[in-house]
């Protein structure tokens, strides 16, 4: 079936198979190949993206179930060749290891900044139980939120 | 993973879902959020052959307060619950369980409709709706009813719902004082055991989650709560209960468990 939806910023309308998930309509349909595929359970975090501006696992939603909506996943982060705070502050804070969860991490550090400029590290933490980092690197991924809070705020 | 085909067909009201679901009876099955059915449809645990998606279904995402309850609409999320002025005045511990739910993520997709009409055995609602009492209300091709807490729950994954209904709103009478205790399953945030204590003027209602196949009310805690009014009355946690067992908790640990949790959530 015909679908539309806006993914960071542009509009796409593609015929899909209605079991096709959001994550592989990314990957697959758009070649966003950013968001990426973890444990394809709804469990890791890594398929996380935006949408209608809320963190969710795109593993674990049909492409027709975004049928309208506004997505925004990692490579709608950066900005005229220029990296979001958050990323920034994953670089200069040596954020990621393998890389692999990153995108996820970002994206749902998106969420947590919109909801609250000033976490705590409890927020953080709390923020970050549906994403997993396998290279154990949580640590300075929360240091990498909490730089990139301040940086926002400044 | 990709499930097995299906259609997908968005209903514009309950009355079209209700004929949807009464023409492909159990082929058929109803999407909200999807974040209990579409993992079971990915691992080919389910394979319904259309699904009927309610998301965009007016009426069904409102948190109404009247005189003496909370009616919440069946597609509202764990989210929604959470962030409720009207459920974190009047239902407190609808509140504290929603937040146990998942993650941030999940939170934003899951509906209360969709965790009560799954009835995972380690869910946590089941426990919050057996201990308040709630209303179940459901619509069908012979019209609306509605169903109590207790009789909804008929076993493991199943419910008292027909093939042709589906569940509305979920109806809370205002509870003044409750309090609801989880041990997680560190990866999934399931509940290992989930309990949830609601005090009213004479005693407790005390509902379990995660111990047995079904969830149940912990009758036996109620009764020696009220003869002895002390958390010892926790010790009959799994009174008459068959204790599930798998590779979180054997039956022995479970049994532990519930009995801590009970306590700590008559002591709350």
């Amino acid at each position: 079936m015909e679908i539309t939806l806006t993914v960071n910023g542009t509009e796409f309308t593609r015929d899909i198979e209605p079991r096709l998930s959001l994550t592989q309509f990314l990957r697959e349909h758009l070649d966003l190949t950013g968001t990426h595929i973890g444990c394809d359970t709804s469990g890791c975090g890594a398929c996380t993206v935006t949408l209608n501006g809320d963190a969710v696992k795109s593993c674990t939603i049909l492409a027709v179930q975004a049928n309208g909506s506004e997505v925004t996943t990692i490579e709608g982060m950066a900005k005229n060749g220029e990296m979001h705070p958050i990323q920034a502050a994953f670089k200069e804070e040596h954020g990621l290891q393998c890389g692999f969860c990153t995108p996820g991490m970002v994206m749902v550090a998106a969420d947590i900044l919109k909801h609250n400029s000033k976490p705590s590290e409890e927020d953080i933490r709390h923020g970050l139980k549906g994403n997993f980092c396998r290279c154990t690197g949580y640590h300075n991924i929360i240091k990498s939120i909490q730089h990139a809070a301040e940086t926002i705020n400044k | 993973m990709i499930p097995a085909k299906f259609d997908y067909i968005k209903a514009s009201s309950v009355n079209e879902a209700v004929n949807l679901l009464d023409e492909h009876g159990f082929d058929a099955k109803i999407l909200s959020g999807g974040h209990s059915l579409i993992p079971a449809m990915k691992l080919r645990l389910n394979r319904p052959e259309i699904l009927i998606d309610i998301s965009g279904i007016s009426g069904l995402n409102t948190i109404e307060e009247t005189g003496s309850e909370v009616i919440i609409g069946a597609n509202c999320t764990h989210t929604q619950i959470v962030n409720s002025e009207v459920i974190y005045k009047n239902v407190n511990i609808l509140k504290q369980a929603a937040e146990t739910v998942g993650d941030v993520q999940v939170r934003n997709r899951g509906t209360i409709g969709g965790s009560l009409a799954h009835a995972d055995p380690s869910a946590d609602y089941p426990a919050v709706v057996l201990a308040c009492e709630a209303k179940i209300e459901v619509e069908g091709k012979k019209g609306k009813r509605t169903i109590d807490a207790k009789d909804f729950f008929v076993g493991i994954f199943t419910t008292a719902l027909e093939d042709d209904e589906l569940i509305t709103a979920v109806r809370f009478p205002k509870v003044a004082h409750g309090n609801y205790q989880k041990f997680y399953q560190s990866a999934s945030r399931f509940a290992v055991v989930g309990v949830a204590v609601v005090h009213d003027g004479s005693g407790v209602k005390v509902g379990v989650t995660g111990v047995a196949d079904t969830p149940y009310r912990a009758t036996a805690v109620e009764k020696a709560y009220k003869n002895n009014n002390d958390s010892d009355a926790a010790e009959h946690a799994v009174d008459g209960v068959e204790v599930m067992e798998d590779h979180f908790a054997d039956a022995e640990y479970r049994t532990h468990l519930a009995k801590v949790m009970v306590k700590r959530a008559l002591e709350a």
